[in-house]
C-alpha cells in the first residue's frame, strides 16, 4: 500500500493597513496614482530623510492582535531587514524581528471537518515595497515609489493547517476579523492581502516536520489551493523518489500553474536585522491597551446572534449579510432609516447579491447608500413605482449610488394612479385585441395575462400592475 | 579692523549697526578662499554668485529690519554631509559626485531662518569615516597652521575653514569625535551637543544613534551662538529631544566659582603626547585658579570605548549606506551586467577604501551567527560606558580631558594603519557613545606650533555648564 | 592574530554588501577586518551578564505622527537625480520578479 503524507501549512499573511498616510511619511496610501506621484523624501531613501511612525498604525495593529487573541507585546521596536532589491529604496526594510507588537494568538475555523483552532505565532509592523514593472520594449525594470511604506502587518501562523481548505478558512477568516476591524479592505487581487505559503509533507503519524518551501506571489484563494495541491504533489514526488526537499522560497505562475525556485547566489537570505535607530520603542500603555480594546467592534458571531434576536429574518440571510462587513453595515444602517429589515434583507439577498455576481464584484465594492436604499423600498411601499420598475432603478443605483426619488421623477416612471388615464388605455387594449378578449370570455382566465402585459406595455411599465387587473376585469 | 578678524557674532553686530555689509563680508571670504584654498582645500563646492546673492538678500532684510539675529548676515561653511536644496552634497564621496538634494537639512533651515549666508560645502572624510580628511574623494585638506599636516577629521574642512579664515563659523558633525577632533587640531571652538538636541534631518547619516550637528566656530560666545539657532525640536526627527533650555548664550558667563571638575586618570596614560598633557593640565589650573574644584578620579572601561564605538558605527553605517546602489541618484557604473553586478560595480567603484573597510565589518558583525557575540554585546556595554559618566556626574559638573593624544599628524601618516587611527579616538568616542555633550577647545600650542585641544565634557543637557566653564577659561587662558 | 578572515568569508560579506573586491582589496580586507575583530575581542572580557543592551541613550518613547496626508506630488523632486528614467519611473537592470 502506498504510503499516506500529511501536508503542513503555515501562512505568513501581510494585510495592508486602510491608514491614510504611509507607515513613515505624510504621503498618501491611495492605490492607483500616477507612478511616483505618492513619494517623497522618507519613502524614497533620499539620504538624510527620517522616519516617523504614523500612530494608527500602531492602534489598528493592535486592535487586529486582539481579535485574534494574541498577547500584545506593550513595550515593543523597529528593526531594520537589510536585503539589496530596487523595489526597497533604502536597501532595508523597516520591520520587526526582536519585540513585534502581537504574540501568541489564535483564531477558530470552520470547515467540513469541523471546528479547530488555528495558532498565531506573531503580528509585526512594517512598511511595503515599492512596485516593479517590466519593460519589455527596454529589456529593463522601471521602479515605483508610490507602495513603498504603505504600512502592512504581517500575520505569522503556527504550521497548523493541514489542507487548502483549511489555508482558505483561515484566510477567511482573517478577513473577516480585519473588514470588521476597518483596519484593511483585504483584497487579494490588488494586493492589499497577500499570502506566502509555508509547506511541508511528512508521512502520515511522524512527529518530526518535513523540510518546507516557501511560495510566494498567490494572488486568489484559487491560485493558493492550486499551489497548495501542486507543491504537495511535488515534494511527495521528490520523498517517493528517494530525493529530499531542498528549504527554498518558490514563485508560483499562476498561468502555468507551475512554480519554481527564486534561487541566487546573490540572495544569501541573511537580512542582519537590528534595532532601528531612528526609531524610538513604542510603548503601549494599559489606558492606550484598553481604549483599543473599548473600541473593538462587534465581530461576526455576536452580530449573528444579535440579528437573529432583532430581526425575523432567516438564518441564512443572517449568515450571507453578516459574511461581510460592509454588507451587515449597509444591512443595519438601512433598517434604521426605513424599519423594515424583511424588505431591506431581500434587496440584498436578492437583487445585491446577483448584480455583485454578475460583475464579478465583492460586497466591499458596493457603493449604493442606506439613504438610497431606503427611500426606493418607500417608493415600492407607497406603490410610486412597481416592483419591475424598482429593479430597473436600482441596477442604476447599484452602478451610481443615484438617488432613487430624484431618478424616478426625472425620467417619469411614477406609476399612473390616474384611473381615468387608465380606463382609457384598457379600453383601446380591448378594442385591439378582440381574440385575447374572447378567450377570456370563453373561460381561458390566462388570457387575461396578455391583456395586462399589452396595457403594461401601453402605459410604458408606470401602471400598478394590480389596478390593471381590476380595471381589465371589469370591464370586461 | 580686517574684516576677517571679526567674530561671527561681531560681525553680525557691525553688519546691523551698518558699519559694514553682508555683502562686503562675502567679499572678503571669497577673496580669502581664492588666496587660501589652494593651499588648504578645506571646500568641495563654493558657489560664489549664490553666496553673493544670499548676501544681498541677507543685507536687504537686514537694513528693512527683518532679521534682528545675532547670525544676521554671517557668511558660514557646512559640512558636505548637510543636505543643502538645490546645492551639490557629496559627503565628500564619488557615489554622491553628482548629487543635488531637494530638501534641506533642518539644521542648515534653521541657520538660514536667522540670516546666515551659506558659502559652500566643506570637504570631509568620505562619508565621515576617518578622522584626517584624507579619505575625502576630492582631496586632502590641509591644515592652515601647517599645511603638511592634516587639519583632523572628519570635519576637516569646517576646522580649517574657520581656522584660515575662509568662513566665520562652520558646522560640521560629530559621531566619534569628528567636530572636536578637527577643532582641536586648527586650533578653533568644536562642540558636539546632547544627542537629540540638533535634528539629524538632512544630515546623511553614517552611525545614526551616535550622529550629532555642531557648531566649529573662533571662540566660545559664537559657538554659543550657532548652537543657540541650530538646536530645534524637529518632529521630522524621531530621536530630536524638546529642550526649554537653549539659550546657550546665557551661559556666557565668566565664572566657575565652586564647579567640581573631574579629570579621569585614565584619560592621561600610555600614549598620550606630554606637551598635550601638559596644555590640558595647565588649562585645568586655570580653571582651578578661577575657583573650580578640579580633582582626579577613575572614569573606568575607557578602553573598551573604540572597540564598542567602532562595533556599533560600522554596523549603522553598513545598513545606513546601502541606499547608495546606482537607482535613485549618485553614481551608477557604466557598464554592467544585470541587477547585482550593477550593485557591486557602482558601489566598488564609488567608495573609497575606508569607507568599504567599515562596511565590511559592519555586514560582518551584524551577519549571521554573530550578531549577539558582536553587535549585542556592543550595546550591553555600551550602557555600561553610560553608568560610568553617569556614576562621574553624580560627583562632577563637568569632565576635563585632552581632545586627542597627539596634535595633527603628517599627512599620510595615519591611513597606512587603520587601528593606529582609530586609536586616535580614544577620548572623544565616549562622549558619543553615551550622547553627552562636549567642547574642544584651544588651550595652547605644541613645540612644533600646532594647536592643542582642552575637552570638556558634561552631563546629558548640561551644554550651559560647557559653555560657561569654556568661555571662563578663554577670559582667563592669557591670566596666567 | 585570533580571527583569521577566510576567503569565503570576505566572499559571503561581498555579496550582503554588494561590494566586490578586487584581489588585492580582499587580501587587505582580510588583514583589516581580522585585526578589528581581534580587538574587538576585548569586549569580552566584560561581564555583560543582566545588562540590558542599549540602543537609545535617552528612555524616549512614543514618537508619533498623526494620519493626515502633508504631501502632496513630489515626482518631479523624487527623480530629479535619477540615473536612469523612463514613464516617471525609475530605469533598473531588468529584475526577475
Amino acid at each position: 500500500m502506498a504510503k499516506q503524507y500529511e501536508t503542513v501549512i503555515g501562512l505568513e499573511v501581510h494585510v495592508e493597513l486602510a491608514t491614510k498616510t504611509k507607515i513613515f511619511c505624510g504621503c498618501s496610501t491611495a492605490f492607483g496614482g500616477a507612478p511616483n506621484t505618492h513619494t517623497c523624501p522618507v519613502c524614497t531613501g533620499m539620504p538624510g530623510s527620517l522616519p516617523v511612525l504614523n500612530k494608527q498604525v500602531v492602534n489598528y495593529a493592535v486592535a487586529v492582535g486582539l481579535a485574534t487573541n494574541c498577547t500584545i507585546t506593550q513595550y515593543c521596536k523597529f528593526d531594520r531587514k537589510n536585503y539589496f532589491y530596487p523595489d526597497n529604496p533604502q536597501n532595508y526594510q523597516i520591520s520587526q524581528l526582536y519585540l513585534p507588537i502581537c504574540r501568541n494568538g489564535h483564531v477558530e475555523i470552520e470547515t467540513s471537518e469541523g471546528k479547530k483552532l488555528v495558532g498565531i505565532h506573531e503580528i509585526h509592523m512594517e512598511e511595503d515595497a515599492g512596485k516593479l514593472i517590466h519593460d519589455e520594449w527596454e529589456d529593463c525594470s522601471l521602479v515605483d515609489y508610490n507602495r513603498s511604506g504603505v504600512p502592512l502587518i504581517e500575520i505569522v501562523s503556527e504550521p497548523d493547517m493541514r489542507s487548502a481548505e483549511e489555508v482558505i478558512a483561515y484566510l477567511e477568516k482573517l478577513r473577516m476579523l480585519i473588514q470588521y476591524l476597518g483596519a484593511s479592505d483585504c483584497k487579494l487581487n490588488e494586493g492589499s492581502m497577500r499570502a506566502d505559503v509555508n509547506l511541508s509533507v511528512r508521512e502520515a503519524g511522524a512527529k518530526e516536520f518535513g523540510t518546507r518551501t516557501e511560495m510566494k506571489n498567490l494572488n486568489s484563494f484559487r491560485a493558493i489551493t492550486h499551489a497548495i495541491e501542486g507543491e504537495r504533489e511535488r515534494q511527495i514526488e521528490l520523498l517517493e523518489s528517494g530525493q529530499q526537499v531542498t528549504q527554498e522560497t518558490r514563485r508560483w505562475d499562476d498561468a502555468k500553474e507551475y512554480s519554481y525556485a527564486m534561487r541566487s547566489k546573490e540572495d544569501a537570505q541573511d537580512y542582519r536585522y537590528f534595532p532601528d535607530p531612528d526609531l524610538t520603542p513604542v510603548y503601549i500603555s494599559d489606558e492606550w491597551l484598553a481604549q483599543i480594546r473599548d473600541s473593538q467592534p462587534e465581530f461576526r458571531e455576536e452580530k449573528m446572534a444579535r440579528y437573529k434576536k432583532e430581526y425575523d429574518i432567516p438564518e441564512y440571510d443572517i449568515g450571507i449579510i453578516t459574511d461581510s462587513k460592509h454588507l451587515a453595515d449597509l444591512f443595519e444602517e438601512t433598517v434604521a432609516i426605513c424599519g423594515q429589515p424583511k424588505k431591506v434583507s431581500n434587496w440584498l439577498m436578492g437583487e445585491t447579491l446577483r448584480l455583485l455576481k454578475e460583475k464579478n464584484m465583492d460586497p466591499e465594492d458596493i457603493c449604493f447608500s442606506p439613504e438610497h436604499l431606503a427611500r426606493l423600498i418607500g417608493l415600492v411601499d407607497s406603490k410610486a413605482v412597481n416592483s419591475t420598475v424598482a429593479k430597473e432603478v436600482f441596477e442604476v443605483m447599484f452602478d451610481k449610488d443615484i438617488d432613487p426619488e430624484s431618478y424616478v421623477e426625472e425620467r417619469g416612471l411614477r406609476t399612473v394612479n390616474d384611473e381615468g388615464a387608465l380606463r382609457k388605455t384598457v379600453e383601446e387594449v380591448i378594442a385591439a385585441n378582440p381574440q385575447s378578449v374572447a378567450d377570456y370570455r370563453n373561460g381561458k382566465e390566462k388570457a387575461i395575462g396578455f391583456l395586462v402585459g399589452q396595457t403594461m406595455k401601453a402605459m410604458k411599465g408606470k401602471a400598478d400592475p394590480g389596478m390593471v387587473n381590476r380595471v381589465l376585469k371589469e370591464l370586461l | 579692523m580686517d574684516i576677517l578678524e571679526y567674530s561671527a557674532v561681531a560681525l553680525s553686530a557691525a553688519i546691523r549697526e551698518g558699519k559694514l555689509t553682508a555683502t562686503e563680508a562675502m567679499e572678503a571670504v571669497l577673496a580669502r578662499i581664492d588666496e587660501k584654498e589652494k593651499d588648504i582645500n578645506a571646500y568641495v563646492t563654493i558657489d560664489r554668485e549664490q553666496a553673493l546673492r544670499a548676501a544681498a538678500s541677507a543685507q536687504e532684510r537686514i537694513e528693512k529690519g527683518e532679521l534682528t539675529g545675532a547670525l544676521a548676515g554671517v557668511p558660514v561653511a557646512i559640512k558636505d554631509n548637510m543636505c543643502t536644496e538645490g546645492m551639490l552634497t557629496t559627503c565628500s564621496s564619488k557615489i554622491l559626485e553628482n548629487f543635488v538634494p531637494t530638501f534641506s537639512a533642518e539644521a542648515v533651515i534653521n541657520l538660514e531662518k536667522a540670516g546666515a549666508v551659506i558659502i559652500g560645502k566643506t570637504n570631509m572624510d568620505e562619508f565621515a569615516m576617518g578622522s584626517t580628511t584624507e579619505t575625502s574623494a576630492y582631496g586632502v585638506t590641509r591644515n592652515p597652521w601647517n599645511t603638511d599636516h592634516v587639519p583632523g577629521g572628519s570635519s576637516g574642512g569646517s576646522a580649517a575653514a574657520v581656522a584660515a579664515g575662509e568662513c566665520f563659523f562652520a558646522l560640521g558633525s560629530d559621531t566619534g569625535g569628528s567636530i572636536r577632533q578637527p577643532a582641536s587640531f586648527c586650533g578653533v571652538v568644536g562642540l558636539k551637543p546632547t544627542y537629540g538636541t540638533v535634528s539629524r534631518y538632512g544630515l546623511v547619516a553614517y552611525g545614526s544613534s551616535l550622529d550629532q550637528i555642531g557648531p566649529l566656530t573662533k571662540n566660545v560666545a559664537d559657538c554659543a551662538a550657532v548652537l543657540e539657532v541650530i538646536a530645534s525640536h524637529d518632529m521630522k526627527d524621531s530621536t530630536s529631544i524638546n529642550r526649554n533650555d537653549t539659550d546657550f548664550t546665557a551661559a556666557l558667563v565668566n565664572d566657575v566659582k565652586g564647579m567640581k571638575i573631574g579629570i579621569p586618570r585614565d584619560y592621561f596614560g600610555e600614549g598620550i603626547d606630554a606637551e598635550v598633557k601638559n596644555a590640558v593640565l595647565a588649562a585645568a589650573e586655570t580653571l582651578a585658579a578661577q575657583g573650580a574644584v578640579v580633582e582626579e578620579f577613575d572614569l573606568s572601561l575607557v578602553e573598551y570605548a573604540i572597540p564598542t564605538y567602532y562595533t556599533i558605527a560600522a554596523a549603522e553605517a553598513s545598513s545606513n549606506l546601502e541606499r547608495f546602489d546606482g537607482i535613485k541618484y549618485g553614481y551608477r557604473a557604466e557598464a554592467f551586467e544585470g541587477l547585482h553586478d550593477m550593485y557591486k560595480k557602482t558601489r566598488s567603484e564609488g567608495f573609497g577604501a575606508e569607507v568599504k573597510r567599515r562596511i565590511m565589518l559592519g555586514s560582518f558583525v551584524l551577519s549571521s551567527g554573530y550578531y549577539d557575540a558582536y553587535y549585542l554585546k556592543a550595546l550591553k556595554v555600551k550602557a555600561m560606558i553610560k553608568k560610568a559618566f553617569d556614576d562621574a556626574f553624580a560627583r562632577y559638573d563637568l569632565i576635563l580631558g585632552p581632545v586627542a593624544p597627539t596634535t595633527a599628524p603628517k599627512l599620510g601618516e595615519s591611513l597606512s594603519d587603520p587601528l593606529k587611527m582609530y586609536l586616535g579616538d580614544i577620548y572623544t568616542i565616549s562622549v558619543n557613545l553615551a550622547g553627552l555633550p562636549a567642547i574642544s577647545l584651544p588651550c595652547g600650542k605644541d613645540s612644533r606650533g600646532l594647536p592643542v585641544g582642552l575637552q570638556l565634557i558634561a552631563d546629558s543637557f548640561q551644554e550651559k555648564k560647557l559653555i560657561q566653564a569654556a568661555y571662563t577659561y578663554e577670559q582667563n587662558e592669557k591670566k596666567i | 592574530m585570533a580571527n583569521v578572515i577566510t576567503d569565503e568569508t570576505i566572499e559571503y560579506v561581498g555579496i550582503l554588501a554588494k561590494l566586490a573586491l578586487s584581489d588585492e582589496e580582499k587580501e587587505q580586507a582580510k588583514k583589516d577586518m581580522g585585526r578589528m575583530l581581534d580587538y574587538i575581542d576585548k569586549l569580552a572580557e566584560l561581564d555583560t551578564e543582566g545588562i540590558e543592551p542599549m540602543s537609545h541613550v535617552f528612555p524616549v518613547q512614543n514618537v508619533f505622527r498623526e494620519d493626515v496626508v502633508t504631501n502632496g506630488d513630489e515626482s518631479g523632486k523624487t527623480l530629479k537625480n535619477a540615473p536612469g528614467e523612463k514613464d516617471n519611473m525609475f530605469m533598473v537592470p531588468k529584475t526577475f520578479d
